[in-house]
């Protein structure tokens, strides 16, 4: 089965997509081959709202019955917003993860930092070669 | 069902119960219940049932084969139990003056001269309670070291990704930054990722050899000597040990500091069936840290070291001294093998886990390390199994119960997709490993014809599939005892 890796989202090799917008906010998730890997998720971590990270740093956990994994900061700022609802619906990161299984916001401190992640094809690659 | 809810008001066994004679008037009142415990209340015939029962539910090695991979769920041999239920072992009290314990003492010192020979340590602490609480220890007189020398911009422990779990929680326990390295695909440490991590800020390097791949880290000299010339310590995680025991020495390989899991390689009970034994053993430099107490010999006479002997010590990791009976069983243990007898354990442990490798790869699985031999444990893949037949790991480990073989580890190490990780320890005849060869030929059969028989499996145990994502997204984990009428 093809993993769905949508083309107007960047990843990072960690296997977080991350979604820009215009006022320099990113929305961060995993990819969906990551959480086919995981499998049903059952417990999400998140990072505190306010809090500093730097690029790879790690700013969550995610568990399933298999492993606990690692969630990094694709890029460097400030967390702004948290999902919540993961709290309670962990298993919203298996059944949608680029929409209600998102994780976490960030406020970029350089924008710049984008430019360090893949394109969708990339990533695609990267997966296949796993 | 709970033997609580076996119970009814009134029942009891009279044979069972304390003396009624008993002069109890010297107890103080503040000490006694003001309320009865609430014990169940059945007779004795009910608690033989009751606990019989769950025992044949019990799938354990001694009914079953059990290749539980970086387990090393070994045979207990009845020997050792017996030497540790001797009545001098079993009557000495821990607050017995030493000149009273003199045996006792005599047989732990011998055990740490044993373990310091098969591991090439220069000394060993057998205080802690567990691998883990060994992990913790090791660690703990990493940092202590550092401190001590005032080298305190250490804050960094590099992991590889291979690496059991419980060493990066080991090294955040302690305060440090866990740094990941990967391994490269035929299993050994990426030597170029960890010569990029590697600088002041590191404090030591935790390993496992042969890894959680199951094969032997052919760059060790090499990776100690990295770590050592940046100033930082090698640590090894013994819960591999079976497969090199008296054949290579992490001492001599370079590593500082190292835990052994007495109920792994030293076959006392585990998993469930007795608590464990972690041991510690440290080169010449780690020595002043070691945890208390630890067991000298002044002249003919043999004595606790504690605080004052050792002041720069991490302490003591319980109230006495590590598990008594554990320590016993793995001196017996040691004894009943001897020297000779000791190299012989990671010989057939090495020889079991090769023929089972190469027979399952003649079957049609596949290796994950094909050009590896293989240590004491060997990882399977099951990803072509997934893609062809729509099979998981978990179907082929649940459906082994079905043939009587308890399931291997799955799912870890985390690298291996669809990872079935296979110990069979040396003690394990032919027959034995023939009869799993045969179950897991006769269930690749079952994949292409029926495998709905696999992914409902097991079929013959006492409880079938768990449902674990709801076990893990809704734990339950106390018995609330049932609301009664009130009594009057």
């Amino acid at each position: 089965m093809m993993s769905n890796t949508p083309e107007e989202l960047k990843y990072a090799t960690s296997h977080e997509w991350v979604k820009a917008d215009e006022e320099g906010n990113v929305t961060v998730g995993i990819t969906d081959h990551a959480q086919d890997l995981l499998g049903d998720i059952v417990f999400v971590e998140l990072p505190e709202v306010g809090s500093l990270v730097a690029a790879t740093d790690e700013a969550g956990v995610v568990e399933s019955v298999k492993a606990a994994s690692d969630v990094y900061a694709p890029v460097a700022g400030e967390i702004i917003e948290v999902n919540e609802k993961l709290n309670d619906s962990p298993e919203l990161v298996n059944s949608d993860p680029y929409g209600d299984g998102w994780f976490f916001k960030i406020k970029m401190s350089d924008s710049a930092d984008l430019d360090n992640l893949l394109a969708a094809d990339e990533y695609s690659e990267q997966c296949e070669s796993e | 069902m709970l033997i609580f809810e076996r119970s009814q008001p009134g029942r009891s066994s009279k044979a069972q119960a304390p003396n009624a004679g008993l002069d109890d008037s010297l107890l103080p009142d503040k000490f006694r219940r003001q309320q009865p415990a609430e014990l169940p209340s059945v007779s004795e015939l009910q608690v033989v049932r009751h606990y019989t029962n769950l025992s044949r539910n019990n799938f354990c090695i001694d009914t079953q084969f059990y290749p539980l991979g970086s387990c090393t769920m070994k045979y207990n041999p009845r020997g050792a139990h017996k030497a540790a239920f001797t009545p001098g072992f079993l009557q000495r009290h821990p607050l017995a003056p030493i000149e009273y314990s003199q045996g006792y003492l005599s047989c732990l010192y011998d055990l740490q001269e044993i373990l310091k020979g098969v591991t090439g340590m220069e000394a060993v602490s057998l205080a802690p309670m567990a691998g883990a609480q060994g992990e913790l220890a090791g660690i703990a007189m990493i940092k202590a070291y550092h401190d001590d020398r005032q080298d305190t911009a250490r804050t960094e422990i590099i992991v590889p990704s291979a690496a059991h779990g419980t060493n990066p929680a080991t090294a955040t326990m302690c305060g440090y930054k866990v740094r990941e390295i990967p391994v490269n695909r035929e299993g050994d440490v990426d030597l170029d990722a960890l010569k990029q991590v590697v600088g002041p800020q590191t404090a030591g390097l935790m390993m496992t050899n042969p890894s959680t791949c199951g094969v032997f880290e052919r760059k060790i000299s090499e990776i100690a000597e990295v770590v050592h010339t940046a100033g930082g310590l090698l640590y090894y995680d013994g819960a591999n040990l079976n497969a090199i025991l008296g054949k290579v020495r992490p001492g001599d390989m370079g590593f500082d500091v190292i835990h052994m899991n007495l109920h792994k390689t030293f076959a006392t009970p585990h998993g469930g069936g007795g608590p464990g034994s972690g041991p510690v053993g440290v080169a010449d430099r780690l020595k002043p840290y070691m945890p208390i107490p630890v067991v000298a010999k002044e002249d003919v006479v043999f004595c606790w070291l504690d605080q004052e002997d050792l002041p720069k010590t991490i302490g003591p990791m319980s109230a006495f001294m590590g598990n008594a009976g554990i320590l016993l069983r793995a001196y017996a243990y040691a004894l009943m093998l001897g020297r000779e007898g000791m190299i012989r354990v990671g010989e057939f442990a090495t020889l079991n886990a090769n023929y089972l490798a190469i027979r399952l790869q003649q079957a049609g699985y596949t290796l994950a390390y094909p050009t590896r031999r293989a240590s004491h444990e060997f990882i399977l893949t099951l990803a072509p199994e997934e893609k062809a037949y729509g099979v998981t790991a978990m179907d082929v480990a649940k459906r082994l119960l079905d043939y009587g073989v308890h399931a291997p580890t799955t799912y870890f190490p985390l690298l291996i997709p669809e990872c079935f990780l296979i110990e069979p320890t040396e003690t394990e005849s032919v027959e034995e490993l023939d009869a799993f060869v045969d179950a897991m030929i006769k269930i690749r059969g079952e994949m292409e014809s029926s495998p709905e028989l696999l992914k409902s499996a097991p079929h013959t145990t006492p409880v079938r599939r768990l449902d674990d994502v709801k076990a893990a997204r809704e734990l339950d984990l106390r018995y609330a005892k049932p609301v009664q009428a009130t009594q009057t």
